[in-house]
């Protein structure tokens, strides 16, 4: 009787069908939670950001230190050169975030658990990178395969590795997000329908289980969002610094 | 650090899978691809719009607001700073004019002691002057007295002694008779009328 750990993560329309020539691009239940995380994250920073007194009340202040905690994230992994490119990064974060932690509400839908989402979004970073990088450098950006230092025997075998690891990013960036979420929400589904399999006298254990994992995702949505956040910095100060 | 912990993570992720893999026998909804094209669609819509209005509108703000209040920091902190400074100057000044003034009164103070004597001195030494020439005018004045007095009194006696005489006998007595008479007893009891 144990449910499906899977279902969680199934998609189903809300709302009528929407087609766009052959593309059905119907509102659904992943669309919904991206509204509501994109609306929680404008509501609080819009009220964050309303009036500017001398002493921030708690939402100014969560506010504030969201933004500075993201400046100085960025300035510390891309540097200065990176200061266009803020507010990206910070919506990117937020909506992470905001998704992730919406997931962990109980029979909410977390966007963050399919591959397409973060495969577009580390898709659209890979392309967006690679394109700064060769605006700012030329053709010398294919210089970053070219690690300064490296014996000329083995350079052919670096460039070759640096290459499969500079086309691997935006699937190992999406991948960790996706697979953490899923991996996550999967293993809290197992232990809570154990609680119910294993009832009032065996549940107590996965139960305790249950409570544990629940503090650790949330450790986790926040970690995975943090760590797709800086290694986007890290792409891009690859493309705007570059030193290898 | 990160990398080391980024790695771990990748390792964990690759192991998660496997098992989630192994106990899936439906397989997973993610990887059906009926509503892919609605998520890219909404993924864009919805994260485009939360982009440009946070780039445009509520992040300018917030920095805006953190400017304005370091600026106001910075302002309040320098404002501060001046007038401890002007403060310090105060009590530099203060403690300067008080330092003045105490000297300035020791000065008065000596200045007026050193005056006051002086003037005591003076009208010391003149007030002593005055009693000695008062006490020599006396002692003048006692020593001519005491000079004149036995002639006084041996004109005395011998008027007396006269008129007596006159009273007695009846008759004129040569005035220097009687004067070598007294004279002579005067000059017999000389110590016994002065006492000195």
């Amino acid at each position: 009787m144990a449910a499906n750990p899977m279902t969680q993560f199934e998609v189903y329309r809300i709302g009528p069908e929407i087609k766009i020539g052959t593309f059905d691009i119907s509102f659904t239940n992943a669309s919904l939670f991206m509204v509501v995380s994109s609306l929680a994250i404008l509501v609080i920073f819009n009220l964050g950001s309303k009036k500017n007194s001398m002493l921030p009340n708690k939402i100014q202040l969560l506010a504030e230190l969201s933004y500075t905690f993201v400046s100085k994230m960025i300035s510390d992994t891309a540097g200065p050169k990176a200061k266009p490119y803020f507010a990206f990064i910070f919506s990117l974060f937020m909506f992470v975030l905001f998704c992730n932690m919406f997931g962990m509400i109980p029979y909410t839908f977390t966007v963050t658990s399919h591959i397409i989402v973060t495969f577009v979004l580390a898709a659209f970073i890979f392309i967006g990178v690679t394109i700064i990088g060769f605006i700012k450098h030329g053709f010398g950006y294919l210089k970053l395969f070219v690690p300064s230092g490296v014996p000329v025997v083995l350079l052919p075998l670096i460039v070759v590795i640096e290459i499969i690891s500079y086309l691997s990013r935006p699937i190992s960036l999406s991948v960790r997000l996706f697979a953490n979420m899923m991996a996550g929400h999967t293993m809290m589904k197992v232990f809570g329908s154990f609680v119910i399999s294993l009832g009032i006298v065996g549940g107590w254990l996965p139960l305790t289980f249950s409570v544990a994992l629940t503090g650790l995702e949330i450790l986790v949505a926040f970690l995975q969002a943090y760590v797709f956040a800086i290694l986007t910095c890290i792409y891009l100060n690859d493309a705007l610094n570059l030193h290898h | 650090m990160i990398r080391k912990y980024i790695f771990q993570l990748i390792f964990l992720n690759l192991f998660f899978l496997k098992e989630v893999f192994a106990a899936e026998s439906g397989g997973m909804p993610q990887l059906d691809p009926e509503f892919w094209v609605s998520q890219i669609f909404w993924l864009t819509l919805v994260f485009g719009t939360l982009y440009i209005v946070l780039s445009k509108l509520v992040l300018p703000k917030i920095s805006a607001n953190l400017e304005l209040r370091k600026s106001q920091i910075q302002e309040n902190i320098e404002a501060a700073d001046k007038q401890r400074k002007d403060s310090e100057l105060k009590l530099k000044e203060y403690d300067d004019i008080i330092l003045k003034s105490k000297l300035e009164s020791k000065n008065l103070f000596n200045e007026t002691r050193e005056k006051t004597l002086k003037n005591i001195n003076i009208k010391r030494d003149s007030l002593e002057k005055q009693i000695d020439e008062e006490v020599k005018k006396a002692e003048n004045e006692i020593d001519q007295l005491r000079k004149s007095a036995p002639e006084k009194i041996n004109k005395i006696a011998i008027e007396t002694s006269s008129e007596i005489l006159k009273n007695l006998i009846g008759t004129e007595i040569n005035n220097s008779s009687i004067s070598a008479i007294v004279d002579d007893l005067f000059k017999k009891n000389e110590g016994k009328y002065y006492g000195n």
